[in-house]
C-alpha cells in the first residue's frame, strides 16, 4: 500500500479516471451502435451538443491524458532503472505536462461553445 | 514504491500485467489521436451519422477503431477486475460482480465489432427513408 501524499492520490486517481473512462466507453459503444437507425442517431445528438456535456466532455480528456500520463509514469518505475530513485521529480513532471496539454486544449474546445463560431 | 501492480510471478496474472502495459502504450496513440480528431479538431457540432459514414468509407479507419475498441474495453474490463478482486471480498458477490462484468462487456465487445463490420451509409440511409 501506498498511504499518503504523492503515490496513494496518483493511485486512487488512476482507478476513478479508469472506472469513469471505462462507463464512457460502455456510453459510447451503444450510442455508436444506433448508427444503423440514422434518424434516431441524429436527434439523439442533441444530447452530446449540450453545454452541459461540453463541459463534462473537457473532464472526459483530463481523464484520458492524467491516466495516459500516470500510465506512462508506472512504466518508467517498472521498466527504467532510474525510474524508482526519480519517482517524486517523474510526479512533478506529469503534473506540468497535465496542465500545460489540458489547459489549452479546453480552451480550443471551450471557445466555440463560450464564443460562438 | 509508486509503481504500478507488483509483477505477477507467471500463468495468467503475468500475462494480464504484460496486456495492461502493451495495450496502454497502444491506447495512449490511438485515444489521444482519436480525441484529437473528434473533440479538438472537429467538434459533436459537425459529427452526425454522414461525419461517419464519410469516415468508415475507409478501412483505414475502420480498422484503428476496430483495434482501439478492443484494446480499450478489454483493457478497461481488466482494470475493473482488479478494482472488484480488491473490494468486493465475499466469494458471492465476488462471483456475481465478474459474471455480471463478463457478461456486459462481451456484449459490447459484440455490439461495438458488429456496428464496425456491417455498417453500410447507404442500406442505413434507405431503411431510415433519407436521401
Amino acid at each position: 500500500m501506498y498511504r499518503g501524499r504523492e503515490g496513494m492520490w496518483s493511485w486512487i486517481l488512476h482507478r476513478v479516471t479508469g472506472l469513469g473512462i471505462l462507463l464512457f466507453l460502455a456510453i459510447h459503444i451503444v450510442d455508436i451502435y444506433l448508427l444503423g437507425w440514422p434518424d434516431l442517431f441524429n436527434r439523439l445528438l442533441f444530447l452530446y451538443r449540450h453545454p452541459v456535456f461540453r463541459v463534462a466532455e473537457v473532464f472526459l480528456v483530463a481523464a484520458v491524458l492524467y491516466h495516459a500520463l500516470n500510465g506512462i509514469r508506472i512504466l518508467l518505475v517498472d521498466f527504467w532503472v532510474e525510474g524508482t530513485r526519480l519517482h517524486r521529480q517523474l510526479f512533478w513532471v506529469q503534473v506540468v505536462l497535465f496542465l500545460l496539454i489540458w489547459i489549452p486544449t479546453s480552451f480550443l474546445m471551450l471557445s466555440p461553445v463560450v464564443f460562438g463560431r | 514504491m509508486y509503481a504500478g501492480r507488483e509483477r505477477p510471478t507467471g500463468g495468467f496474472e503475468l500475462f494480464a500485467w504484460f496486456f495492461m502495459r502493451i495495450s496502454g502504450v497502444v491506447l495512449i496513440l490511438l485515444v489521444l489521436g482519436h480525441l484529437a480528431i473528434m473533440h479538438v479538431i472537429n467538434t459533436v457540432d459537425e459529427i452526425d451519422f454522414e461525419f461517419v459514414a464519410a469516415r468508415w468509407a475507409s478501412p483505414f479507419w475502420r480498422t484503428y477503431d476496430l483495434v482501439m475498441l478492443w484494446l480499450a474495453l478489454l483493457h478497461g474490463l481488466n482494470g475493473l477486475r482488479t478494482v472488484i478482486d480488491d473490494y468486493v471480498h465475499r466469494k458471492g458477490w465476488r462471483v456475481v460482480a465478474l459474471t455480471a462484468m463478463a457478461v456486459i462487456g462481451f456484449i459490447l465487445l459484440a455490439m461495438g465489432t458488429q456496428i464496425i463490420f456491417t455498417f453500410e451509409a447507404s442500406a442505413s440511409r434507405v431503411a431510415a427513408g433519407l436521401p
